[in-house]
């Protein structure tokens, strides 16, 4: 079970992956930006990506653009973790291919549940 | 909106915004150093303005003062005497904070900047710190009245 | 005369405080009695601090006394941390990117946008607002320490 973590923030980054680690996910690969994970999940091997939205050189939302609109990438689940709570961004990720969202603040009960959701599809 | 890449060249209105407003508002010039990255620098501080910057780009800027020179300039600006700080004195660094950013937004209309209400700090010795992730520029101003830093840190985004 | 904040303003920063805890911590925190001054005179070691512009101007900071600020940084990233570090100021900043983005949702008339946050970092530092508007006190009692959330919120929009 590899993960790829995505946020422009390494304090975000270290708060999601200790909760990650609770758990049970200890493989886990971290991004800084959309360019650097479209990147990387194009190299292969990851099963499911956690994308922040707001990120500089290349948004969340622009990322997943990108992903899925690969053909060699877009099985690959990506999961929207952001602060951005309203419905025309939740509807814009999910027209765009976003397995699912996770609101900011979250609890890691809510992290656990939509990753085995979107693992079980 | 179009992604638009954050470089140095974006501080240049943030200086000039300084050096007007100093000439134009405290009548004193403001004469800019070098303008370099923050990194890891600790800097310590007396009174700071700090504004908010959102819109097609987030940031925020600082102007930073040691006590000496901020109650120089400020008494300056206001046309008094205070020989310590006041609620006016930190009234007087907010306006300022607010003026340079404010008239900063007219040099980067590409990322349509709105500012926030200041915020102003005071306490012996303090630091500013801005996000680790983000690219954050420092310019060192001296004036006749002492010196005093400014930083900026802008990040694009959506907006 | 300087503007004072709306109830409706301040409460969804204070909701947006509380449900930040509980969610991402795990911790009950309880709002204290809101005061509403120029300069209170109380004093913090580390502040995170956000702009907020958009149909609304304003600022919302998050001060704390160094040993609360260690602890709360320990729930919120998940790890124990002991010394201030330039983890431990990432994180406050963080946290107060946190409240007001939850914030946000609720005030969406405003159509409020976030500057990216700062901390400060000072012994016995004290935090002021802008002249034109009076910011709100709001003092949060944890099992961790108490802290400040302090509020200036100024808009047209009725």
């Amino acid at each position: 079970m590899r993960i790829l973590l995505v946020d422009d923030s390494s304090t975000m980054r270290r708060i999601q992956k200790n909760t990650l680690e609770k758990l049970g996910y200890t493989d886990i690969t971290e991004a800084g930006d959309g360019a650097e994970a479209v990147a990387k999940v194009a190299a292969g091997g990851f099963d499911l990506v956690l994308m922040d939205w707001n990120m500089p050189n290349m948004t969340g939302i622009e990322a997943l653009k990108k992903i899925k609109g690969d053909a060699a990438m877009k099985a690959v689940p990506v999961i929207m973790v952001t602060s951005e709570s309203e419905k025309t961004k939740i509807i814009e990720a999910i027209q765009a291919g976003a397995a699912n969202y996770i609101v900011k603040p979250f609890q890691s009960e809510v992290l656990q549940e939509k990753i085995t959701a979107v693992l079980n599809k | 909106m179009a992604f638009i890449a954050v470089k140095a060249e974006h501080v240049n209105p943030f200086v000039t915004s300084t050096m007007e407003t100093f000439s134009k508002m405290v009548g004193t010039e403001a004469k800019p150093g070098k303008i370099s990255l923050k990194k890891n620098a600790v800097l310590n501080y007396d009174v700071s303005g700090i504004i908010g910057l959102s819109g097609g780009a987030k940031g925020v800027v600082s102007l930073c003062f040691p006590k000496a020179s901020a109650l120089r300039i400020t008494n300056k600006f206001m046309g008094a005497n205070h020989s310590d700080f006041n609620p006016e004195t930190v009234d007087a660094i907010g306006e300022l904070a607010n003026i340079v950013a404010g008239n900063a937004k007219k040099g980067l209309t590409e990322f349509n900047i709105q500012i926030s209400l200041p915020s102003v700090v005071m306490g012996a010795n303090h630091q500013i710190m801005e996000p680790k992730d983000v690219l954050t520029f420092i310019v060192p101003f001296t004036t006749e009245f002492g010196e005093f830093h400014m930083c900026v840190s802008l990040k694009s985004g959506t907006p | 005369m300087a503007v004072s904040i709306k109830v409706e303003h301040i409460n969804p920063f204070i909701l947006a405080t509380i449900e930040t805890f509980k969610t991402m911590m795990k911790l009950e925190v309880k709002p204290g009695k809101v005061t509403l001054e120029r300069r209170t005179g109380f004093q913090s070691d580390l502040s995170g601090i956000i702009g907020l512009s958009g149909g609304a101007k304003g600022s919302v900071s998050m001060t704390f006394p160094k040993i609360t600020a260690l602890k709360v940084v320990s729930a919120f990233i998940g790890e124990k941390v002991v010394t201030m570090d330039d983890g431990v100021v990432d994180a406050i900043g963080e946290l107060a990117n946190i409240v007001a983005g939850a914030a946000k949702k609720d005030l969406v008339k405003y159509n409020i946008s976030i500057s990216l946050p700062t901390v400060v970092v000072g012994d016995n530092h004290e935090l002021s607002g802008a002249k034109e508007v009076t910011p709100m006190y709001v003092p949060f009692e944890t099992p961790l320490g108490n802290f400040n959330l302090v509020v200036s919120f100024k808009s047209e929009i009725a």
